[in-house]
């Protein structure tokens, strides 16, 4: 066991991603055969769960960029709210494309005040970020007031809906493929198909802006950590006065990365419009926050936050997409989750609370799952949370935060 | 006297860039921003609004307070909201189970309001402390838990089954309301119209308020905790047990925001339900900035923050967007922080001047020598 943790700690973070979610897969797979609910693993959860994932990946995209330039960003939130106003506007008039470029400008704009306020002004990261989260659904509101009311065809503009995007997003489907991933996914031959559901939501009717999602997070992976420009922007969130007397422009940098953190929320805010045409009030529902824990989740590394992000969705999805019977077998699949990393703990010599504390909840999580035959929606929203709270809490030791975020700097500031 | 003057040259700025902004707003979409402005202030003078007012601020200067105790040593508590929901509608299931006389049965549902929120929030405290999970992610997570655990609890074992169009809790019964005021301030000669009442609650937020300045000020745990805001390291190396702190601040902190929750379920509000006020908790983040962490000027914020949103109800007249009063609140609470962080910082480099003069003049004769 310790022999294969250590090769698993040996591979690149692209195969230890490939290899997690296989195992995952392979682990619903079982969950399902085990419990008999189909839906758990079907095309159709699935390419729910991918929908719902590129709005919370592509926030906690820009959160990775402000981060690991050194500036807590609380306010993804609001920008993410600036970019689904501003998504509208430009929907509204132009088409879906021009929505998705407005929900950037509109998110950037949100990025660039609270550059000025933490960069320049040396306000406290969060006290900024807070008070963008205040503003943004203000003018927002305050724009919607003077623009929406009355707009639109049908005059379906109000004080908190917009005017609809005429045209949809178009749908992307990989030729041939797509058919018979379908084909195999409808056999329901054990984990065959399971996989296949799985592959199939990547290649089967994507929305383009989903597809924009997914391809962000290469494109960072490759800004950040293969590029001059991306590792002065990571020096500047370890070490800023080391940066400086490399001659890195420190405050240049974080305006940059303010820019793209902000205009990469607002694209998840346009995403969100782009997905039912039109801005409502309140459409983002935290999205922001989640954005933020799916970074914090995934250990500021694009593909951890990226496995955050489809953590949260896959939970939303199963929500929204299934009835109770599915959702009951998940909290075997937990269950068996937690048992797994309570062993893993204890092989590895971890501390013995965790242990049993990891023991408790997966017994009684399976005891719940004996006892229960309908499960209450609300506990099926709340599950998502509960895991990603779980996991943080197990995983804090191991959680490694760009060393100066958070911290204000000033030019010339030594230690 | 002097320091009270430059006190106010931030929170002066502020207002004078808050108004700037929303006057371009209101100007640059055709209306007339004078005619706003005093359309509101007309609005907002009158009996009636500040009846409003301190009812609607109260409860926001109670969770306010809150936020600010954990603000003061740095503790970023964003889970006010869940530690209101659930003190709210665990006070309100448990207040109709028990009858108790008058005083003795508001205190108790108080009591438990306050247990509920503080156990709540004891949860980020325990984790930050044993596992060192940052309290900003624990706490959004755990509103989000709040937020379904308490609808699941409202609709199974909480709910008022009698009621079939709704779901709610059971009304909380007489002897557990609040009195109105608007006898107390008769005595004044103040006569308040017969449908405007001046809330119980107002009395409970100014004795938290004392409350909090008594222990923040005038108390070894408050010295402890603005020295651990101040500088962590000093504080633990002179005897400040950092753990302990986290954990009673952030049970304090969200205590406050479960006794907030009562300035509506014990007045006018009396049962829990769908459409119990939310969102104040999250106001009280934006107020506990503005007020800059001090009882005292917390309450100001509360006052012109509640002042605000009421005073937008004169535009309705004037066919001026009442949004307006959004944009005045954010644009507000920016520029404040941004405002205090720039006195803050000029004062801070005057006295670094004036002590680095004062060792001059004192070293210069040694100096001299050399």
């Amino acid at each position: 066991m310790n022999m294969l943790i250590k090769r698993f700690e040996l591979l690149s973070s692209w195969q230890r991603a490939l290899l997690l979610a296989a195992s995952g897969l392979f682990a619903l797979a079982v969950t399902r055969e085990v419990a008999g609910a189909r839906d758990l693993t079907s095309g159709s959860t699935f390419i729910a769960t991918l929908a719902a994932t590129a709005p919370i990946l592509l926030v906690a995209l820009g959160g990775l960029y402000s981060e690991r330039a050194g500036v807590v960003n609380i306010g993804l939130e609001g920008m993410m709210v600036l970019g689904t106003w501003f998504a509208a506007w430009a929907g509204w008039h132009w088409g879906p494309w021009a929505a998705l470029i407005g929900g950037a400008v509109g998110g950037m704009l949100g990025g660039l005040l609270h550059a000025l306020a933490t960069v320049t002004f040396g306000v406290d990261h969060i006290v900024s970020g807070v008070a963008i989260n205040f503003i943004a659904p203000g003018i927002a509101r305050f724009l919607s007031s003077e623009i929406f009311v009355g707009q639109g065809s049908n005059g379906e503009g109000t004080i908190t809906t917009s005017p609809a995007i005429k045209k949809p997003m178009g749908k992307f489907s990989f030729p041939g493929l797509a058919d018979g991933l379908k084909t195999i996914d409808k056999k329901r031959w054990f984990f065959v198909s399971d996989v296949a559901g799985a592959a199939r939501s990547f290649v089967d009717s994507v929305a383009w802006s989903t597809v924009l999602a997914l391809t962000l997070v290469p494109v960072t992976i490759y800004v950040l950590w293969h590029t001059p420009f991306g590792l002065r922007l990571r020096s500047v969130g370890e070490k800023p006065e080391a940066a400086e007397s490399l001659g890195v422009g420190v405050y240049r940098l974080k305006y940059i990365a303010l820019a793209i953190s902000g205009a990469l929320a607002g694209l998840g805010g346009a995403w969100l419009v782009v997905d039912i045409r039109q801005y409502s009030e309140g459409q983002t529902a935290g999205r922001g926050f989640l954005g933020l824990a799916a970074l914090i989740f995934g250990n500021w590394q694009p593909i951890g936050l990226a496995l955050g992000a489809a953590l949260f969705s896959y939970g939303i999805s199963l929500q929204q997409a299934v009835g109770t019977k599915p959702i009951k077998a998940l909290y075997l699949f937990i269950a068996a989750a937690f048992l797994t990393m309570c062993i893993f703990i204890a092989v590895r010599g971890g501390s013995r609370k965790a242990v049993v504390g990891l023991a408790v909840a997966a017994c009684g999580l399976f005891s719940y799952y004996l006892t229960t035959d309908k499960v209450n929606n609300q506990i099926v929203y709340i599950t998502p949370y509960v895991i990603v709270l779980v996991v943080v809490t197990f995983a804090a030791s191991r959680s490694r935060p760009p060393a100066a975020a958070g911290l204000p700097w000033r030019p010339g500031q030594s230690t | 006297m002097k320091r009270i003057g430059t006190g106010l040259v931030a929170p002066a700025i502020a207002v004078g860039v808050a108004v700037v902004v929303s006057s371009l707003a209101l100007l640059l979409s055709g209306h007339s921003a004078i005619a706003a402005f005093r359309a509101m202030a007309d609005y907002v003078t009158t009996t009636d609004s500040l009846v409003t007012i301190l009812n609607k601020g109260a409860p926001l200067y109670v969770v306010s307070l809150g936020v600010a105790i954990g603000f003061k040593m740095k503790l970023f508590n964003i889970g006010a909201d869940g530690q209101y929901r659930l003190g709210a509608l665990i006070a309100a299931a448990s207040a109709p189970a028990f009858s108790l006389p008058r005083p003795v049965h508001i205190v108790a549902i108080m009591l438990i309001a306050m247990v509920a929120g503080g156990a709540w929030a004891a949860i980020p405290g325990v984790l930050k402390v044993a596992r060192g999970v940052n309290e900003v992610v624990s706490t959004i997570m755990l509103n989000f838990i709040a937020t379904g655990l308490s609808a699941y609890l409202l609709a199974t074992y909480f709910r008022n089954r009698r009621v079939v169009d709704g779901i709610e809790t059971k009304s909380v019964p007489k002897s557990g309301l609040l009195p109105s005021l608007n006898g107390f301030v008769e005595n004044f000669g103040i006569h308040l119209r017969r449908n405007t009442t001046l809330q119980g609650f107002l009395p409970v937020a100014i004795a938290a308020g004392i409350l909090f300045y008594v222990i923040v000020s005038r108390t070894r745990f408050g010295y402890d905790l603005r020295m651990t805001g101040l500088n962590p390291a000093a504080a633990r190396s002179s005897g400040v047990n950092s753990s302990a702190m986290i954990i009673r601040t952030i049970i304090l902190s969200g205590a406050l925001a479960g006794l907030a929750a009562m300035g509506f379920l014990l007045t006018d509000y009396n049962k829990y339900s769908d459409g119990f006020p939310l969102g104040l908790a999250f106001t009280g983040i934006g107020v506990a900035l503005l007020g800059r962490n001090h009882p005292g000027g917390i309450a100001v914020a509360a006052f012109v923050w509640a002042s605000i949103e009421q005073a937008s109800g004169g535009l309705l007249n004037e066919r001026i967007p009442t949004e307006i009063s959004k944009i005045l609140q954010g644009t507000l609470l920016i520029s404040a922080v941004v405002s205090f962080e720039i006195v803050r910082r000029r004062n801070l480099t005057k006295s670094i001047k004036q002590a680095a003069a004062q060792s001059h003049a004192t070293l210069s004769p040694a100096g001299a020598t050399s």
